[in-house]
């Protein structure tokens, strides 16, 4: 018989679950909940932020027209996520290095990559994949990144480059991946200066937050790695920027690793090769969602204070949109790919073989 | 010149990159104070400090991951795999991650990884540690496989394996660690990657191998030597990629060949080499291609290990049966 006297694991187990509330500055209504945090942003970094978020909705819209008449390779739709992407991402500096996975594109361009470069990687073109930013191109396998950015903080670490972090990004689903646990635990070993991002969308494809972990919260998969972590509501930009902003100061202070879960929902499919959520979810499970929208929330406090309408929304989106459809003529004249040059990248000094073959291909490409 | 044992001509190698390059870093499990399960790091942590030669957590992908973003950041990783079993832990980082860094940013980006690793029977090892995986590695393109057989190679080819700019994965034979001492330079100096070795001439036959199985051909050679047969044996030294003009020189001189491996007979670097062979010098022979590998069974428990690994009286009775085809 378990001997309750000795050790309670029931009571062990409920205290798991036992945990703060998701930091929030904006609530669902737009109602201010933490005064002094609000008070820190001037109404030109409100009005940015806001910019930022329809930024990313108009290059979320423009995608998929572009997906639909077919000029986009492979796309991760990223709505409703505009204040866990966007915010986080403001509060990194550009010295900071970047591994993005693949729903992080538009933080990539935030960053410092160009809208075409991103529509190339979409693409599956070479160029999409060489960026003017600290950054690796947008990762495929869920959790290497997290290992990468373990060897990346801790190169920044010995090269003693002040004022400067890696930060990488992973989903709900990427936190089962062992590698995530890896990459965490490696970087708090080292006291390596990374930052963990966790942006739980609902979803890894159709498998729902719920069936991944038996763990309360993601933010909890920090923990055993001795990495001071939190939740933030991932639909307050305000909230997202903030607490990206004190990660990264306590990070630069030389205390080590931090990871921080965004509360956030993926409207839309998880990618644009043809996946229905309506086999997964249902629309009064997607509703409350958008009632929690993080453009919505912030836009009706800028509207209460004068400073956005409508009108002008809509000329931004229009602007936006414009030079999006610019951006992709550009990428229409990237030029081919050669066979060639694949063999010709694929090692420093190509092999006996790799030159016969390099050869081969550079005499049928110039016909 | 010092007699070295392989295990000391890779330390040797490992000290000399580490003094030449500050950018160089040693990374794995125990390799810091207790010098590697098996020394070979022996001694660097005290000399260079802990900045630069470190343990790690207990994780492969970890400790490979680690390797793949230092190598973002301008350093030379040499990461150790204690035993070679343990990297289908770490396939991804490698076949997934390093081998494609080249390749993703155009060139612009590099990961200048060197993974030691050990492999090879013979030593009655608990399981998964000994076992030819080289196999998996040949196919990953951008990655170079380099298995020396000797303490001269191991050391020469160690130099230049780290000073490559793309990953090599860089296999140590475990018989070999400590059962051969050669005569080696105390400096600095390098062997060719891509480089096969022609370790004794020959007219009647050649044999191509590679880690320990060299030794076991030139057992096999001294045998049929007795019987007036001359042996060419060919040490491919870098598998991946395979310098097949070595091999096809040798071959328009003997006109008979016998491919030899340590590890499973299918699909590997031997059956690579007989496809070469096949498509590019078959007109060179007289006789079909001879294959001397390991049975295609899982890797043996310790106590199947000496009579499953191909030894010195395989070669010769193949050697026999190509030479009176």
């Amino acid at each position: 018989m378990a001997n309750k006297s000795v050790v309670d694991f029931e009571a062990i187990k409920k205290d798991l679950a036992n945990l703060p509330k998701p930091i929030q500055i904006l609530d669902e209504n737009s109602k201010v909940v933490d005064q002094d945090a609000f008070d820190s942003f001037s109404d030109d970094d409100l009005v940015e932020f806001m910019k930022k978020m329809v930024w990313e909705r108009a290059l979320h819209e423009q995608t998929m027209n572009f997906s639909r008449q077919g000029r986009m390779g492979f796309y991760a739709p990223t709505e409703g996520e505009e204040a866990s992407e966007m915010g986080t991402v403001l509060a990194m500096k550009k010295q900071d290095y970047l591994l993005p996975a693949y729903r992080d594109v538009p933080q990539l361009i935030q960053h410092g990559a160009t809208v075409t470069e991103a529509y190339l990687w979409s693409r599956g073109h070479v160029l999409g994949n060489e960026y003017k930013a600290n950054s690796m191109m947008p990762q495929i396998i869920i959790g290497a990144a997290y290992d990468e950015a373990a060897g990346v903080g801790l190169g920044i670490k010995k090269n003693k480059e002040e004022d400067t972090i890696a930060f990488t990004y992973t989903g709900d689903g990427g936190t089962s991946q062992g590698d995530s646990y890896e990459g965490m635990n490696f970087a708090g070993a080292y006291q390596a200066p990374v930052l963990f991002i966790v942006q739980n969308n609902g979803f890894a494809i159709s498998t729902p937050r719920k069936k991944q972990t038996a763990a309360p919260a993601l933010s909890q998969k920090a923990v055993a790695a001795g990495i001071p972590s939190v939740q933030v509501d991932g639909m307050d930009i305000l909230a997202c920027y903030t607490v990206a902003k004190a990660a990264r100061d306590y990070i630069t202070a030389g205390n080590g690793p931090v990871m921080i879960e965004t509360l956030t929902y993926r409207y839309g499919a998880h990618s644009s090769a043809g996946d229905d959520p309506k086999r997964y979810r249902t629309e009064e499970e997607v509703k409350p969602w958008h009632e929690k929208d993080p453009l919505i929330r912030l836009r009706k406090v800028l509207e209460d204070k004068g400073l956005w309408s409508d009108e002008q929304e809509d000329k931004l989106v229009e602007e936006y949109k414009a030079s999006f459809k610019d951006d992709i003529k550009e990428a229409d004249a990237a030029p081919k790919d050669e066979v060639s040059d694949m063999l010709k990248r694929t090692f420093e000094i190509p092999t006996p073989e790799m030159k016969q073959e390099i050869e081969k291909f550079e005499a049928k490409e110039s016909n | 010149m010092s007699k070295k044992t392989y295990i000391q001509a890779i330390t040797d190698a490992l000290d000399i990159v580490l003094e030449d390059d500050p950018k160089t870093l040693i990374f794995g499990e125990d390799v810091g104070k207790n010098g590697g399960v098996f020394r070979t790091t022996q001694g660097l942590q005290d000399k260079y400090g802990e900045d630069r030669v470190f343990d790690t957590p207990l994780a492969e992908s970890g400790i490979l991951g680690l390797a793949t973003g230092l190598g973002l950041k301008g350093f030379r990783p040499i990461p150790e795999i204690q035993f070679m079993g343990f990297s289908f832990e770490a396939i991804d980082q490698i076949a997934g991650q390093q081998a494609r860094m080249r390749f993703r940013f155009n060139g612009k980006q590099t990961s200048p990884v060197t993974i030691r690793t050990p492999y090879g029977g013979g030593t009655h090892t608990a399981e998964m540690h000994a076992d030819n995986l080289e196999n998996f590695f040949t196919g990953v393109p951008g990655l170079r496989v380099v298995m020396p057989s000797n303490p001269y190679d191991a050391k020469g080819l160690l130099i230049s394996s780290v000073e490559n700019n793309d990953p090599v994965m860089f296999l140590e034979n475990l018989k070999l660690y400590r059962s051969m001492k050669d005569d080696i330079p105390d400096g600095k100096y390098t062997v060719p990657l891509d480089k096969a070795n022609v370790v004794q001439e020959g007219t009647d036959l050649t044999i191509v191998a590679y880690g320990a199985e060299v030794n076991e051909a030139k057992k096999a050679a001294e045998t049929l030597a007795k019987d007036n047969i001359s042996v060419e044996i060919i040490d491919l030294r870098t598998v991946s990629p395979i310098d097949t003009a070595t091999i096809f020189k040798s071959l328009e001189k003997t006109h008979k060949v016998v491919v030899v491996q340590e590890a499973q007979k299918m699909a590997g670097v031997g059956a690579q080499v007989a496809s070469a062979i096949s498509e590019d010098a078959i007109l060179s022979l007289d006789a079909p291609i001879g294959r001397v590998a390991a049975p295609n069974s899982v890797y043996p428990f310790a106590q199947g290990e000496d009579y499953w690994i191909p030894g010195a009286d395989e070669i010769v009775e193949k050697a026999n049966e190509i030479l009176n085809y």
